[in-house]
């Protein structure tokens, strides 16, 4: 018996702690929408959701239970296996790279020693629900909705994978807490700024947001490449869109913010800023860089899909190639390469 | 678990049972809640208004197959920077000339595929 325990006891400590992980996510999915609408309509002078509950703090609530309720309706012309699978393997991806994000020093699920590869890895196969579901509607909207955004996510991850890049010389180890550790000192958006910024832009354009937010042109593509959907396979959508964005934000808070590392952490500053724990610091700042996301929506009118490309395949690409290239030689030159873990 | 380096994938796997479960679930019950009435017209794909005019996976622009050859080209190019990257201080002057190389021919490539225009979008 006691064998039994000894091999079931860590098991149920894991769904625990990954219980534990998914549902802070799933509400900060879902106050991630509101905040979106509160913070727009802040900008633009209105008042956004204000009906349903306190200050339409119920709002998200309301918005779930109302797709959850509707009519699933799958086109006649469409593959039901494939256009069913497109929404739920965007969401499962959405959820299953959160396994290895460090929230606090030794505070992880899962720390394998090649993180920061899985996170890409993951990322990358997000465009197979977006094509699947382009392909299966056997809609023409949806067709073309697909194969833009599949095209525009596949070029920006050549500049983000080339960002990773720049970020694994300075920190010599694919852990993402060695990646957090590595950024005692200064954080790599103060040596790196320029890639910050253009690991910034790419995100947004990897997660379709404006102003590439493309696929969703209403103007000329009604709704992109999820028109045909409906109920529950759309709100996965939506939900795997918003938890991808809090995702890549989090990915950027690991790079280059500091991950769960207080900031002014020197000085006069340092006994004050220590008293708040980590995690605590590690939402702030993703919940700093989703202010972003949605600030740019706010601002911006939407790119023309040539301009996009041009940005992405004749600006980010070369100049994250050469910063890799001049970080490289800068670290080889001046002797600063970090120590390889074993 | 005898090999140490399995068992730190093992988190990963429950969680991804988890998400399917979760996430087949929220289909599967909303299937079952909701009231399923179909009928022809609101199963035709949409398109404004009209009867859809042929099937819909026709041709479309070369430029997309272009951006994924492309994209093949230089996530391959990423795949081995990244080992690179963080064994650079080990493989000394002689790795970082011989990447310096098997970049500077990439670019070559990059360069020509510009000229011929494959990245134009009008």
């Amino acid at each position: 018996m006691a064998s039994f325990w000894t091999f079931v006891w860590p098991l149920i400590v894991i769904v625990a702690a990954i219980v534990a992980i998914i549902i802070p996510v799933l509400i900060g999915v879902a106050y991630l929408t509101y905040a979106e609408r509160k913070v727009m309509s802040a900008m633009q002078r209105r008042q956004g959701p204000a009906l349903v509950g306190p200050l339409g703090l119920l709002q998200p609530v309301a918005d779930g239970l109302k797709l959850f309720g509707k009519e699933m309706v799958i086109p006649s012309g469409a593959n039901p296996g494939v256009f069913l699978f497109a929404p739920f393997l965007t969401f499962v991806l959405s959820l299953v790279a959160w396994a290895v994000m460090p929230f606090g020093a030794h505070l992880v699920l899962s720390n394998i020693n090649v993180g920061i590869l899985y996170l890409y890895a993951i990322s990358s196969l997000g465009v197979y629900g977006t094509i699947m579901a382009g392909w299966a509607s056997n809609s023409r909207y949806a067709f073309l909705g697909g194969l833009r955004s599949a095209a525009q996510m596949v070029s920006y991850e050549v500049s983000m994978g080339l960002i990773m890049v720049t970020v694994l010389l300075c920190t010599g180890s694919f852990n993402l807490s060695e990646i957090v550790l590595a950024q005692q000192t200064v954080w790599f958006a103060v040596p790196l700024f320029p890639m910050f910024v253009i690991f910034f832009i790419s995100i947004l354009a990897e997660t379709n947001r404006a102003p590439f937010d493309l696929p969703e042109g209403e103007a000329e593509l009604v709704g992109g490449f999820f028109t045909e959907y409906s109920c529950m396979n759309f709100a996965l959508f939506m939900l795997g869109e918003y938890s991808n964005m809090i995702l890549m934000s989090a990915i950027a808070v690991v790079l280059f913010l500091g991950g769960w590392l207080p900031p002014l952490n020197f000085g006069p500053f340092a006994p004050i800023v220590n008293l708040v724990p980590g995690p605590i610091w590690f939402a702030l700042k993703i919940a700093f860089v989703l202010f972003f996301f949605i600030w740019m929506r706010a601002a911006f009118p939407r790119y023309r899909y040539d301009q996009l490309m041009r940005l992405g395949w004749k600006i980010f690409l070369p100049f994250t190639l050469l910063w890799v290239i001049v970080t490289a030689s800068a670290l080889e030159i001046f002797g600063w390469l970090p120590a390889v873990v074993p | 678990m005898s090999n140490p380096l399995l068992y730190d994938y093992l988190p990963i796997l429950i969680f991804l049972a988890i998400a399917v479960v979760i996430s087949g679930g929220a289909i599967f019950g909303s299937y079952l809640v909701a009231r399923q009435n179909p009928d022809s017209e609101k199963l035709s794909p949409y398109e404004c208004g009209f009867e859809p005019f042929s099937d819909s996976r026709t041709k479309f622009d070369v430029r997309f197959y272009l951006v994924s050859i492309l994209f093949i080209l230089f996530d391959l190019e990423v795949a081995f920077l990244f080992p690179w990257a963080i064994s650079l201080k080990d493989i000394g002057m002689f790795g970082f000339w011989s990447m310096m190389i098997f970049l500077g021919i990439l670019t070559i490539g990059f360069i020509y595929e510009w000229k011929k225009g494959a990245l134009e979008w009008e």
